[in-house]
């Protein structure tokens, strides 16, 4: 677990001049005016569970990466804390002492670079055997460990290759076999993914989703692609000249930008593998209900009976029909589809596209789905062209 | 103008008077061990038969260098150097410039690797070592020849002053070009400076400080006329004699035997091509 607490960083000589401006609200640009000094990171807030991936989000310039340096130390905190758990015991890593500092970065955090960083005159095993022997530890146990190392991360063959014959991928590869070594519990990934061409980046990002579910790291991960972010993130904290904008869960920021600078980097990004069901659908609560049930549609002559049995669509009459996670959509028949709460929307979209009817949400999540459960609300084509527009109901 | 001369030249040499006048122990000291050591060195080279130091050049050429090319080459220039006579000038020439480099290197290194660490220190020394360069050797002959006396040391200190200027440059250079993301992964496992200094730094800038040691052996062996001129052994006394008695034919052996050796050394240490 990692607390970062009111943290400013200030590049330039004599830092601690741009903080009394800081403090009367004076912004980057008129610091920089003034003083010459540059604020990289503003007052940051931020908290980082043990297993979570919390993506730090922004342009460049926008102070993510000098954020994640200050956690090993490679930038200096000018103002702030970053709490770090050691030996037990919460520890802040800007005041502890220069061999407190050494020793957390050497067994609790390691990095991985977005250039790699590997020594060219090593080879891959050496590369990753570098952290250990840092440490000094023996040499028997550091062949066995980079040996398992490098099995974990399919590079066994290539251990005697030296980076500067292995593909881009590969190089990487070895960068996260490096940080792994000291089995250290925080991963510094500084946009790790980004230097790779896309077919390469989709593979090693699947691969870090992977080993994250057997190895349960805290990992901060720098990105400038929100869909990355998305895709890895548990949490993501978007970044703008040097201040956290808006942090949360990847849904939440799909779902509700705070300002325009987030509504923009969402509105270049793809919510099809984000969202839910259940929040972008239209809730049965907002519909009317008349004697002919709830009304879908007056237009299409689209009802729901009160007691959510049947569906009638222009005089003919449906029973829904349930759909879960895992099943086969092109099974299902031209009728309308009851699906769990935390149904994805790429999944609603297909069936939507093959039933040619509206999809019904029930209230339960697909695995503790009550096959009575009631429906709690509805998407059409309307609600999937609202969002895949970047427009909420709620604005309508 | 000329009246009002600054008396410069005067100011160094009441230096160097009082330096001989207080510190004649202390140079004869430097002298006399430094004499000593050149003159194991040399007999040492000379312990060997000439086939048998062939032979062990020939194995450095194959062992280090995998070339076969260089190889015979080897053995057709010693053994021409073998033959015109001047094997035992080759090998006190060859004593003087390994331990010209030795010197280089030991004092260079250091040298380098601090004005990297510190920028300020650097801006000092550009100038210092513009000077030792540019500044013709003789000048500074004369201080060196009073303090240390005739023989092969003022030679081996005027060539060190004259070469040291090369390693400590391309030190400096390969330290300060350590690329810096490779120092930062070091930093983030916890490497301490030392650590950084000899797993990082040195490896990464091994190709260019190579290239000052290979630079240093062909500065020092430029030098070895001039050495001979303050009395050092080796190839460039007969160029001397020759000079003086104007004798071409052994003006021009001698000169060859030097552009052998020259050739010979520089294919041996060249930086870059090993393994």
């Amino acid at each position: 677990m990692i607390e970062i607490k009111n943290l400013d960083v200030i590049f330039g000589p004599k830092p601690e001049r741009a903080l009394a401006l800081l403090d009367a609200g004076q912004g980057r640009e008129q610091i920089r005016e003034d003083t010459g000094l540059v604020v990289g990171v503003n007052n940051a807030n931020l908290t980082i569970n043990k297993g979570e991936i919390c993506v730090l989000m922004g342009l460049s310039g926008s102070g993510k990466s000098s954020l994640l340096r200050c956690i090993n130390g490679l930038n200096e905190t000018t103002r702030g804390s970053i709490n770090i758990e050691h030996n037990g015991e919460m520890i802040d890593f800007v005041n502890a002492d220069v061999d407190t500092q050494r020793e957390i970065r050497m067994t609790r955090i390691s990095m991985v670079f977005q250039k790699f960083a590997l020594m060219p005159w090593l080879t891959v095993a050496q590369n990753v055997a570098m952290p250990l022997e840092l440490q000094g530890i023996d040499t028997k146990e550091i062949k066995t460990r980079v040996a398992a190392q490098l099995e974990l991360v399919g590079l066994d063959q290539w251990a005697k290759l030296k980076p500067s014959e292995l593909s881009g991928g590969m190089q990487q590869r070895v960068g996260l076999a490096r940080a792994l070594v000291t089995e250290s519990d925080i991963l510094l990934m500084d946009e790790p993914f980004s230097a790779l061409d896309p077919l390469i980046r989709t593979q090693l990002q699947d691969e870090l989703i992977q080993l994250q579910e057997k190895l349960h790291k805290t990992i901060i991960f720098v990105s400038h692609d929100l869909d990355e972010a998305l895709k890895l993130g548990t949490n993501i904290a978007i970044m703008k000249d040097g201040i956290i904008v808006q942090q949360g869960k990847p849904e939440d920021i799909v779902l509700n930008p705070a300002d325009d600078y987030v509504r923009q980097f969402v509105a270049h990004t793809n919510p099809i593998h984000v969202l839910q069901a259940s929040s972008i659908m239209r809730p049965i609560t907002e519909m009317l209900l008349t004697e002919k049930g709830y009304c879908l549609s007056k237009r299409h002559d689209y009802w729901l009976s009160e007691d959510q049995q049947q569906v009638y669509y222009r005089g003919d009459k449906f029973s829904p029909q349930l759909w879960q996670c895992g099943q086969d959509i092109a099974k299902l028949t031209a009728a309308p589809t009851c699906v769990p709460a935390d149904t994805a929307m790429q999944d609603v979209m297909e069936i939507r596209y093959h039933t040619d009817h509206s999809v019904f949400i029930m209230k339960g999540n697909d695995e503790d789905l009550d096959h009575n459960e009631k429906i709690q609300g509805v998407i059409g084509d309307k609600e999937l062209y609202h969002t895949l527009l970047g427009k909420m109901m709620l604005e309508d | 103008m000329e009246q009002f001369k600054l008396p410069l030249g005067n100011y160094i040499e009441t230096f160097v008077d009082w330096l001989v006048d207080n510190g004649a122990s202390f140079f004869d000291a430097i002298s006399e061990s430094l004499e000593w050591m050149i003159a194991l060195f040399t007999n040492a080279l000379l312990w060997f038969h000439p086939i048998a130091f062939i032979i062990v050049v020939v194995a450095i050429a194959l062992y280090f260098r995998r070339s076969i090319g260089l190889a015979v080459y080897s053995v057709l220039a010693l053994l021409l150097i073998w033959n015109l006579g001047y094997w035992v000038e080759t090998m006190q020439t060859l004593a003087l410039v390994l331990y010209a480099t030795l010197f280089c290197m030991l004092i260079g290194l250091p040298i380098g690797i601090y004005a990297a660490h510190h920028p300020l220190f650097y801006k000092i020394l550009q100038p210092i070592l513009d000077l030792m360069q540019t500044v013709p050797t003789f000048v500074y002959l004369i201080p060196t020849l009073t303090l240390f006396g005739l023989g092969v040391v003022p030679g081996l200190i005027s060539t060190v002053i004259f070469a040291i200027a090369a390693p400590i440059r391309l030190t400096y250079l390969g330290i300060s070009e350590v690329p810096k993301d490779i120092l930062e992964a070091g930093q983030s496992f916890g490497a301490t400076k030392r650590q950084l200094l000899f797993r990082i730094e040195l490896p990464a800038a091994a190709t260019s400080i190579a290239a000052g040691v290979t630079q240093c052996i062909m500065l020092s062996l430029s030098m070895v006329v001039i050495a001979a001129l303050v009395g050092a052994d080796g190839l460039g006394k007969p160029v001397v004699r020759a000079l003086n008695t104007v004798d071409i034919s052994s003006g021009f052996e001698a000169g060859l035997a030097i552009v052998f050796l020259a050739i010979l050394l520089d294919r041996l240490f060249k930086a870059g091509q090993a393994k």
